[in-house]
């Protein structure tokens, strides 16, 4: 037996350490969230209509579920089509595609309450659209659309090029290129980024606030105000009147996106599956 | 029979932005037989093996002069770049099945070029597997990732995939170079079964394995072809001093 090097045992300690302390902070977070807060869910939490007496989240719910969808309705195509576009077709290193970079990686580094400041002034009041679920997803959308081009860059270059040249070799064009074999093989990979944007988008407030409103009631059409989970959360701690409920929405919060991601792992797996 | 030629090249240079790869190549390849094309790395055999189905497009700066016929018409011509590359068919020097079932890599092609019917592709299929010598291995596991094939099953899955589209030629970039002994045995007793319906040129880094299966040998050296003729005639009485150098493993 070789005798082990100082240097080797000092790497695996810190490596260990390292994972002993994520695993103990998230954890410590997860469980404090749902020891206060599950004792507290009632089924009046979930009412359709929020009162002072019942605090429903349920309005929240639907609020949140909606601007995620109509945000992802709006950011996801465009998204993933740039980047196909960046990554496809562009020439590589061309002026064009770098100042598109340059643009996509300013706009992933700006604070949320720019983008909200932004959505409401523009889409709010000089489109028109106040305080709406339009304001809301158009805002958000804009904000999670550099994180999906970049997670679909990154997964659509990590395709190896022997695929592309296989399928060029064999007589098919770039579109078919693309859409059969490249895209394909990226699915995981641009699915990731979706569940990352999804969760941006659950636990946005700032911005939200801003553009979408929080008045606690669920949006009766796109140009409605309503609130989402997070939002809702900030009201309640916000104003103190009410913890428990507080304490009871971070947990539902947190049940949904635990399930918002395992559903989209379940569906990433079937379409690798199909 | 006299000779016909399948592809004939004359005066082909070629740039890869200010580097010049290839250096006035002019030559006649017969149909029916096995080419091998040889020399050092960095040579240009695979560069000019690349010009014949065009796959040097994709590359960018690369800039071509001269002519490249197939069957007296010109490759850089009127004729479709996708609809040259089904009559030319390509294998590369990593196996690179797709990340899909064995029997969707086959039928890739054939449906690219418009084959819808289900029994069409099952005939192919199996036409194109019993043409690769793998037929009778992976007929029970079609519908298996051709990922979890060995390399040298990997290999001749993309030798199925290129005869799936009917080409005339087969151009092989060192196919054998990443594999072991025994599959590259394999792989030549094929390519010398296919030489009856496939013209084939070959690019090898392996002297010996051009003696054993070519026909005709070209010799290239910093991007000009220094001899080609008969591959006996090559290996035993080279008439440049360049040449049986490289043979005799002077350099290289």
């Amino acid at each position: 037996m070789m005798r082990k090097k100082p240097v080797d045992f000092i790497l695996f300690a810190l490596t260990w350490l390292s994972i002993i302390a994520t695993a103990t902070v998230l954890i410590l977070v997860v469980g404090y969230v749902l020891i206060n807060g599950v004792p507290h869910i009632r089924p009046s939490l979930f009412a359709l209509q929020f009162t002072t007496q019942n605090q429903s989240l349920f309005p929240a719910l639907m609020g949140t579920l909606m601007v995620v969808g109509l945000s992802l309705i709006l950011a996801v195509p465009l998204g993933v089509f740039s980047a196909i576009y960046l990554v496809e077709y562009a020439k590589r290193g061309s002026r064009f595609v770098k100042i598109v970079r340059l643009t996509t990686e300013t706009l992933a580094g700006i604070p949320s309450i720019v983008y909200g400041l932004f959505g409401f002034i523009f889409f709010g009041v000089f489109l028109g659209w106040g305080l709406s679920l339009m304001s809301g997803a158009f805002t958000v959308s804009i904000m999670i659309l550099p994180l999906i081009m970049r997670t679909t860059e990154e997964s659509l270059k990590s395709v190896p090029d022997t695929y592309r040249e296989g399928s060029f070799g064999i007589g098919a064009g770039r579109l078919r290129t693309v859409m059969r074999i490249v895209i394909p093989a990226a699915i995981p990979g641009i699915l990731a980024g979706i569940i990352l944007a999804i969760g941006r988008i659950i636990g946005e407030t700032a911005a939200i606030i801003f553009t979408l409103g929080n008045v606690a009631r669920m949006p009766n059409n796109l140009f409605d105000t309503g609130r989402t989970l997070s939002a809702h959360m900030y009201a309640l701690a916000n104003e103190g009147t009410h913890p428990g409920e507080a304490h009871a929405t971070a947990a539902v919060l947190l049940i949904v996106v635990i399930l918002i991601n395992a559903l989209s792992s379940r569906i990433a797996r079937l379409i690798k599956a199909s | 029979m006299a000779k016909t030629n399948k592809f004939s090249l004359k005066n082909v240079d070629l740039w890869y932005n200010n580097f010049q790869a290839l250096k006035n190549i002019n030559m006649n390849i017969p149909s029916n037989e096995i080419t091998a094309f040889i020399g050092p790395s960095g040579c240009g055999k695979s560069t000019l093996i690349k010009s014949m189905n065009r796959m040097n497009d994709l590359v960018e700066g690369c800039k071509i002069t001269g002519s490249i016929m197939l069957d007296d018409e010109s490759i850089h011509g009127h004729i479709d770049v996708n609809a040259l590359r089904k009559r030319v068919g390509m294998v590369f020097q990593k196996p690179n099945p797709f990340p899909m079932s064995i029997f969707d890599n086959i039928a890739y092609g054939p449906r690219t070029h418009g084959i819808k019917s289900k029994f069409k592709l099952n005939d192919i299929v199996e036409k194109s597997l019993r043409d690769a010598a793998i037929w009778d291995e992976l007929k029970d596991r079609l519908k298996k990732s051709a990922l979890s094939l060995s390399g040298g099953q990997q290999q001749r899955l993309c030798i199925a995939r290129a005869l799936s589209v009917q080409p005339d030629v087969l151009l092989m970039d060192e196919p054998t170079s990443a594999l072991d002994p025994i599959s590259t045995a394999k792989i030549e007793e094929l390519v010398i079964n296919l030489k009856k319906d496939y013209t084939i040129v070959i690019v090898t880094h392996n002297m010996q394995q051009a003696v054993r299966i070519s026909d005709n040998t070209g010799f290239f050296l910093l991007g000009e072809m220094i001899e080609y003729g008969d591959t006996q005639q090559i290996f035993s009485a080279p008439s440049d001093k360049r040449t049986e150098d490289y043979i005799t493993g002077r350099f290289g």
